[in-house]
């Protein structure tokens, strides 16, 4: 085990740095120049360009550039940001971690809780008429466009029924000497629309997938044992098929966290939530390169994490992947 | 196991494969035949009165902010939205289709790099690495963005092939080609590639509905498809500051990407289910 999980860290470390230096060369690579697009709007003279050019050490050779960057890296030194006036990238990601993190979470468990209700549920009736339609609604709503959904329902929910409000994450309004119940349901009531729109466009593949694996699990030899055994059908599915339906579901964890990591940039932004994705989507807006990199970075090493952690719990659940 | 791909045999059996097919063909003849027959999706007839009008008899879906047919542009910006999924998508499972052979085939090294590259570019969501892309190039053509979508989406892809191409390659057919004397080439693209066609059109098919997602997306942060040129993401980017006035213009575009991309869903889905290789 021990030896296993050193392996395995190793080679998620081995990944992270890969991916970082892809991101380096994607950024090297791709024609264009991140500075003259910076000067575009603001005229600058050659010299203050080749000042700017000294100062974020993009007249060093790409190497030396290279090792500065993963060095940097490593230390946690994701640079500055050229927008918010210098400011070190990982300051502001930490700011909007906390924001993005509160809608992730809350749509890993709505996504979660609905999407193996609704996939047990169709597995129970798999083939029946009503099930085959509830698929079917599955796979539509994540034919669906995240903007649009949110558009869509800030629209309908925000604008014309008053019933959630469509913008922030809290009522700048709120008096601060307001009761904390006040406060949390204000915070409450501004992740409704956002965490809907997140579940709408994911649940359906979770659901689906659910109830692909807990089909599987029906078949397995064991659970047919324990109904020739004459148990209840719901002590069948639940204590015996479930839980070998649960380490696939793992890896869909593994799968959705990163999402959670990045919010969604779309339905963020629709939204105005102060989280990472508005942070991408204003960065772009204003190409601050150090941003947008510090972003994928962040991404990179949750999605790393994600699926070093879901291979864990994935050992934990199922003991037969520990002979290996 | 995938013998021939001949158009009847390839048809889909359930109804809901069947559906996505009629579906994708209603939609592919409107945006091909349809626009002899319409006003010019550029045109801006008044810009004083026939703004955000309502759906009409004059104007099916109504008209947007510059007083254009909404129809019109839904139908020219399909032919691009359309356009641009089906081009991403070949090219992104032609890719992914030769790195997977290769890995696959050769094995050893090769294989090993190729997955550790396959699993670190895995690592960054791949619409950040084409935010990245897109961000740096200015006012990016069409086939700019063709080529940036499918270059971001061959990963997947090359992981199905290679097990596909892994699980043949020590297989009696291939080591019969190679003892009469085949090389790695001829093995490679006459004996391989056919027998991993029928995964390969399953990715394609559901690669196309994730590229409708990512153009629509990409448009809608003014990022993808250029102004004038229509699309649906960028036609829903537009409509957003009216949204409150005439929600017609945002609502009809978000309709027909769901359509679109549900209708290969439903396609890839079912292929899925005839020839295996169901992976996303």
């Amino acid at each position: 085990m021990n030896r296993w999980l050193l392996r395995r860290a190793a080679s998620a470390m081995g990944t992270f740095l890969l991916a970082c230096t892809l991101l380096f060369f994607l950024m090297r690579l791709t024609p264009g120049d991140p500075l003259l697009r910076l000067s575009e709007d603001r005229p600058m003279s050659p010299e203050a360009l080749a000042n700017l050019r000294a100062h974020y050490g993009l007249d060093q050779p790409v190497t030396t550039q290279f090792v500065a960057f993963v060095g940097g890296v490593l230390r946690g030194d994701l640079g500055a940001s050229i927008e918010h006036g210098g400011r070190p990238v990982v300051s502001l990601l930490r700011e909007r971690l906390p924001a993005s993190l509160l809608l992730g979470a809350t749509t890993l468990l709505l996504n979660f809780s609905l999407g193996i209700a609704i996939g047990a549920w169709q597995a129970r009736h798999a083939g029946r008429r009503s099930e085959r339609w509830v698929d079917l609604a599955g796979l539509a709503t994540a034919s669906a466009p995240s903007f649009w959904v949110a558009i869509v329902l800030a629209w309908a929910f925000g604008t014309e029924l008053r019933w959630f409000p469509v913008a922030f994450m809290y009522d700048p309004l709120l008096p601060a000497d307001a009761s904390p119940l006040a406060h949390v349901i204000d915070y409450l009531r501004h992740l409704v629309l956002p965490a809907a729109t997140l579940t709408i466009v994911t649940v359906g593949v979770t659901a689906r997938y659910q109830r692909a694996t807990m089909l599987e699990a029906l078949a397995m030899a064991p659970v047919r044992a324990a109904r020739a055994r004459g148990l209840t059908e719901s002590r069948v599915r639940w204590r015996h098929a479930w839980p070998n339906a649960l380490g696939p579901m793992l890896a869909l964890f593994g799968l959705w966290l990163p999402i959670v990591v990045s919010g969604s940039v779309f339905v963020e932004s629709v939204f105005a939530w102060p989280g990472l994705g508005t942070l991408a989507a204003e960065a772009l807006a204003s190409r601050d390169y150090p941003v947008l990199m510090g972003t994928a970075i962040l991404i990179a090493a949750t999605v790393v994490a994600a699926s070093f952690f879901a291979d864990l719990a994935h050992r934990w659940v199922d003991p037969r992947l520990r002979t290996t | 196991m995938t013998d021939s791909l001949g158009v009847p045999g390839a048809l889909p059996r359930e109804p809901s494969g069947r559906a996505g097919v009629l579906l994708l063909l209603a939609l592919g003849a409107a945006v091909l035949l349809l626009p002899p027959f319409l006003p010019d999706p550029r045109a801006q007839p008044d810009l004083v009165a026939g703004v955000l009008l309502p759906p009409g008899w004059d104007h099916p879906l109504g008209t947007d902010h510059l007083s254009r047919d909404v129809f019109a542009r839904l139908v020219y910006g399909g032919r691009v939205s359309l356009a641009v999924s089906l081009g991403a998508a070949l090219l992104a499972v032609t890719l992914g289709a030769g790195v997977g052979l290769v890995a696959g085939y050769a094995g050893g090294r090769t294989d090993a790099v190729l997955m550790r590259v396959v699993d670190a570019a895995l690592a960054v969501p791949r619409l950040i690495l084409l935010l990245l892309v897109v961000a740096l190039l200015e006012r990016i053509p069409l086939w700019g963005l063709i080529l940036a979508i499918g270059a971001t989406g061959w990963l997947g892809t090359s992981r199905l092939v290679r097990a596909e191409t892994m699980r043949l390659r020590t297989m009696e057919f291939v080591r019969a080609a190679s003892a009469l004397g085949a090389g790695h080439l001829r093995i490679l693209l006459r004996h391989l590639a056919p027998n991993v066609a029928g995964p390969l059109v399953v990715a394609t098919t559901l690669a196309a509905g994730d590229v409708m997602l990512l153009e629509a997306g990409l448009s809608y942060l003014g990022l993808g498809v250029q102004a004038p040129t229509p699309s649906w993401g960028n036609m829903i980017f537009d409509a957003k500051p009216y949204l409150v006035t005439a929600p017609w213009v945002a609502v009809a575009p978000g309709i027909a990407i769901l359509l679109g991309v549900f209708a290969v869903n439903l396609v890839g889905e079912s292929l899925g289910q005839r020839f295996g290789g169901h992976h996303r």
